[in-house]
């Protein structure tokens, strides 16, 4: 009846596991009680579960992004108390078959449910806005893609109670993740939740690729697009690129764990040298879909706030085109190790270096967008200077790990861990949060509180280097990576120092959520709000319609005839301040087909991991059934009337009127 | 360009921490990277600190310039020129797409040079004869075999100073990687396959080796040392496990291979001729059952 699944898989004697999954019921059942006593179930239904508004999906994006950031920083802040207790003989307090869980959720949960969804709330928030779009191409399939990748940080957190995750590394290398090695179900838990959130991205890929396009204003042709925008579109065909080698990766393993087959297993002709090749062949060019949208907000932010138009913008967008064809040929510098020949590691060596010199113009692009600019000192500004400052080090880290002959002594130790914290940390992270203040008010119609935003920078950045500069020095001391436990004084107060780190970072995390409920509270007073829908002074159309925009986003889609085209508007002066026509608007209906077949796809991944077989069965001809219910359903669109628009937009111009009256005043 | 007076005239930003941090280790012992007992390990160590020095030579001045940029331009700073349209210049683009590319030019060139001069598989250039030593990676211990001179052990490894070692490594598990950080370069473990490395220890002694890779519940105590010695000394250290009572035969191998965690170590006296060849050989084998690979 229920498969594997016994009461005994429930870790009753473990303290740890017990508190944490009791502590997260508690908050789920508090938030789900708090629903119903403020009788929000309609609210939440209509304007959230079914909604197809990509600003809605975005801002659940990034919801999930923070929740799932504090389960991947307890992850991250145990490992280091391990670490620097775990010396001379002592055991710790993590026993390895729960240690190993830990690192192996951390890799998984900061990758594939922190940073992706980070990443696409802010590409759905802000891109479709910047090209002068109403919605994305396919706003359903948009919904079906978040709450996929939401089931699938459900199933992650659900594996901490019932059951247990993978003790495999974040990337599960066979044959130790094989049946054999693994018998658990915390392999499987990581197979299923990576499918559902992997084919989730991968049709987000395909969403914004189309999006852009095919759906940039008139006038906006490729050499006019906003710098964030041709990040995205790059990361978008990365996705394409990559994401189906994962999924078809993953699921040759599943085949492996569930069908007896041997493709990565150790006998019969399996090759677990395919799956490390493939697994990079996705994993490099992940990578870039994390920093490219980071380099695009730095793109935005740094003209912004230096109140100045974006130095070498072709230059920019020449080196963004060249990363994404570079991903694609490095991944091998993944594993130099593996014993290919001279030729075949200096060739990847080589092209890996490659990188840095469009990644380097890019450095050098931003400063020279400074340089002779008015810099405001925003947070989002220090977000982006403690960036080049700290990029630059994980990249230079980065060239020594390419270069193969460094790379056989430092492979696998702690400086490669803290490489690739220093450039996703000091990277794909600062940008994030950049881009975070930077477009909240656009998406909510307030602004974040300045004070706790810059505490959480310097938290961060300040943490970042206590936390892991001890780890490249214990790197070049011999010390490999996800050891429960070490015999080696030399490293325990270089570990001890390191721990100190992750808590400067957790001060980080909380000045944010501090920030959060500071700004929310205070959303009402003057100098939170953004009445005028242009907080920064932008440059780019996102900062010409209101904050939050209307459902239509644009009353009337503008026309472009240059770069910056919002700037050049406001330079002419507003020309456009005669009440214009309006007519119907063309808008898709909400639907709750994404939330009910990506719910679906849950219960059934599961079902998978547990082999519950009927309830597999069921739940796939329910997803079948739904997706044909939907498709039958001509109900889709309907028309906004032109006096509605108008009533909308009058009382946004009345606002910013009576606005500018209380300045004149 | 005016930004060329700015380097030197400020504190060294952290480029300069971090190059500090770099050149520290040399003056301890306990950074075994930076401290190599063997000629790999040394030039590998070189090739770690002039390819650092010559990516030095363009993020300092980076790291530089991005301060005194940030602070000369603050919106506050009104004597500050500011020119909001300005955002091209083809002087300054040539600068920032050339310095990388100069760079990283030397990078390369020095890249294919060493990857080819250190390839593990290539034999050191030493003139004297090698000594072969055969390398198991078991859960969570080390196996190592002397075909010459018909001995084993576990999680222990000699050999004397001054000789190249041929290692010859596989597993009998998952993944792993043989890693001696004193002598220099690490390479994978695999089931079914040999790799290959050539090592040399310049000076005697005690070194930790490990696994680097991260292969289960036993992997933090998968461990062993390499004892690097004179040859009489080494010779001795053979005697000493001739005489042990233990001898390794294909029939008791599984036994010795079975999962284990912190295990001591242990000599062989005798060991199965080809017991290398036979660990490989039996992942090649034939199919047992469709269901083999789930029964296990």
């Amino acid at each position: 009846m229920f498969g594997k699944l016994t009461l005994a898989d429930i870790p009753f004697d473990q303290p740890i596991i017990i508190g944490a999954g009791g502590f997260m019921g508690l908050v789920v059942l508090a938030v789900l009680g708090a629903i119903t006593y403020f009788k929000k179930w309609g609210y939440i239904y209509h304007e959230w579960l079914t909604s197809v508004d990509h600003k809605k999906i975005g801002a659940m994006y990034i919801m999930v992004a923070l929740v799932m950031l504090l389960r991947g920083f307890s992850d991250a802040i145990m490992m280091r108390t391990q670490q620097a207790m775990a010396h001379d003989g002592l055991p710790g307090y993590l026993p390895p078959h729960h240690y190993d869980q830990i690192f192996t959720a951390h890799g998984t949960i900061m990758i594939f449910f922190m940073a992706m969804p980070f990443m696409i709330g802010l590409m759905n928030i802000a891109v479709p806005l910047q090209i002068g779009a109403r919605d994305v191409a396919f706003p359903f399939l948009n919904s079906f893609s978040f709450w996929l990748t939401f089931v699938g940080a459900i199933l992650v957190n659900v594996s901490l109670v019932i059951g247990e995750f993978g003790q495999t590394g974040w990337l599960a290398y066979p044959p130790l993740s094989e049946l054999k090695f693994s018998p658990g179900v915390g392999v499987d838990y990581y197979i299923w939740s990576l499918q559902l959130t992997g084919l989730g991205t991968l049709l987000t890929g395909i969403n914004f690729f189309v999006t852009i396009v095919k759906m940039r204003a008139p006038g906006m042709t490729w050499m006019r697009m906003p710098i964030f925008t041709w990040t995205i579109f790059c990361t978008a065909i990365l996705i394409m690129a990559a994401f189906p080698i994962l999924t078809v990766t993953f699921g040759m393993l599943s085949l492996d764990r569930y069908l007896g087959m041997h493709f990565f297993t150790n006998e019969l002709g399996g090759n677990q040298m395919m799956y490390v090749n493939l697994i990079w062949a996705w994993g490099h060019p992940e990578v870039y879909i994390l920093i490219l949208p980071a380099f695009g907000v730095f793109s935005e932010v740094t003209p912004t706030f230096s109140q100045k138009r974006l130095f070498g913008y072709k230059a920019m967008v020449l080196a963004t085109v060249a990363i994404t064809f570079l991903s694609f040929v490095v991944w091998l510098h993944h594993f130099f190790t593996m014993g290919a020949g001279a030729n075949v590691n200096a060739f990847f060596g080589i092209t890996t270096m490659l990188i840095s010199i469009p990644t380097g113009v890019k450095i050098f692009n931003w400063l020279f967008t400074m340089y002779k600019g008015r810099i405001q000192f925003t947070s989002m500004m220090w977000w982006t200077v403690g960036f080049m400052i700290t990029f630059v080090i994980g990249g230079m880290t980065g060239v020594m790990l390419a270069i193969p002959g460094s790379d056989w002594v430092l492979h696998n130790s702690l400086f490669l861990i803290a490489h690739f914290h220093n450039v996703i940390i000091g990277g794909v992270l600062f940008g994030y949060m950049a881009g975070l203040t930077y477009w909240f008010p656009k998406a909510f119609g307030f602004k974040l509180n300045e004070k706790w935003g810059n505490a959480s920078f310097w938290f961060w950045l300040v943490g970042f280097y206590v936390a892991f500069m001890p780890l490249y020095a214990l790197g070049f001391m011999g010390m490999t990576r996800r050891m429960n436990h070490y015999d080696n004084p030399d490293w325990t107060p270089y570990l001890q120092v390191a721990a100190l780190g992750a808590l400067l970072v957790l001060c980080g995390i909380l000045s944010t959520v501090i920030q959060l409920v500071v700004s929310i509270r205070n959303r009402n007073l003057p100098e939170y709000q953004d009445v005028t829908g242009d907080p920064w002074n932008g440059r780019t159309l996102e900062w010409s319609t209101s904050s939050p925009p209307p459902f239509y986003n644009f009353a009337i889609i503008p026309e472009v005839h240059e770069l910056d085209a919002f700037n050049e508007v406001k330079k002419r002066g507003h020309e456009a301040r005669a009440v214009p026509t309006y007519s119907d608007i063309h808008m898709p209906r909400n639907t709750p087909a994404g939330f009910a077949m990506a719910l679906l796809a849950g219960v059934m991944g599961f079902a998978l991991i547990w082999h519950i077989w009927w309830l597999v069965a069921l739940m796939f001809v329910s997803i079948i059934g739904t997706f044909i219910v939907r498709s039958c359903n001509d109900d889709i669109d309907y028309y906004v009337p032109a006096e509605e628009v108008a009533r909308i937009e009058g009382l946004h111009r009345a606002r910013v009127a009576s606005l500018e009256m209380t300045h004149v005043a | 360009m005016r930004m060329k007076r700015w380097p030197g005239k400020r504190a060294p930003g952290l480029g300069g921490v971090m190059a500090t941090l770099a050149m520290l280790p040399l003056a301890g012992c306990k950074y075994s990277i930076l401290d190599p007992k063997g000629s790999v390990g040394l030039q590998e160590k070189n090739l770690i600190l002039i390819s650092t020095l010559a990516m030095l030579l363009i993020i300092v001045p980076v790291i530089i310039m991005t301060v005194v940029i940030a602070w000369r331009y603050r919106a506050s700073n009104e004597k500050a020129r500011f020119e909001p349209d300005w955002g091209h210049s083809v002087k300054i683009e040539l600068f920032c797409w050339g310095i990388p590319s100069v760079i990283i030019l030397f990078l390369a060139v020095l890249t294919w040079n060493t990857t080819h001069a250190l390839d593990p598989y290539r034999p050191l250039a030493d003139g004297k004869k090698p000594i072969t030593i055969e390398v198991v990676a078991q859960d969570w211990k080390w196996m190592f075999i002397y075909p010459e001179q018909g001995i084993a052990t576990i999680n222990e490894v000699a050999f004397p100073e001054g000789t190249p070692v041929d290692f010859r490594i596989t597993s009998d598990s998952v993944m792993n990687a043989f890693f001696i950080p004193e002598l220099g370069s690490m390479i994978y473990a695999m089931a079914g396959m040999t790799t290959q490395i050539n090592l040399i220890a310049d000076q005697q002694g005690t070194f930790p080796g490990m696994s680097a890779m991260y292969s289960g519940r036993g992997f933090s105590d998968m461990r062993f040392n390499a004892i690097a010695t004179t040859p009489e000394k080494f010779q001795a250290w053979v005697e000493n496990a001739r005489k042990s009572p233990a001898v390794l035969t294909a029939a008791d191998y599984p036994k010795v291979a079975a999962p284990e965690e912190k295990a001591p170590v242990r000599y062989f006296s005798k060991v199965e001729p080809d017991l290398f060849q036979q660990i490989i050989a039996k992942y090649l084998g034939k199919a047992v059952s469709f269901n083999s690979g789930m029964k296990e």
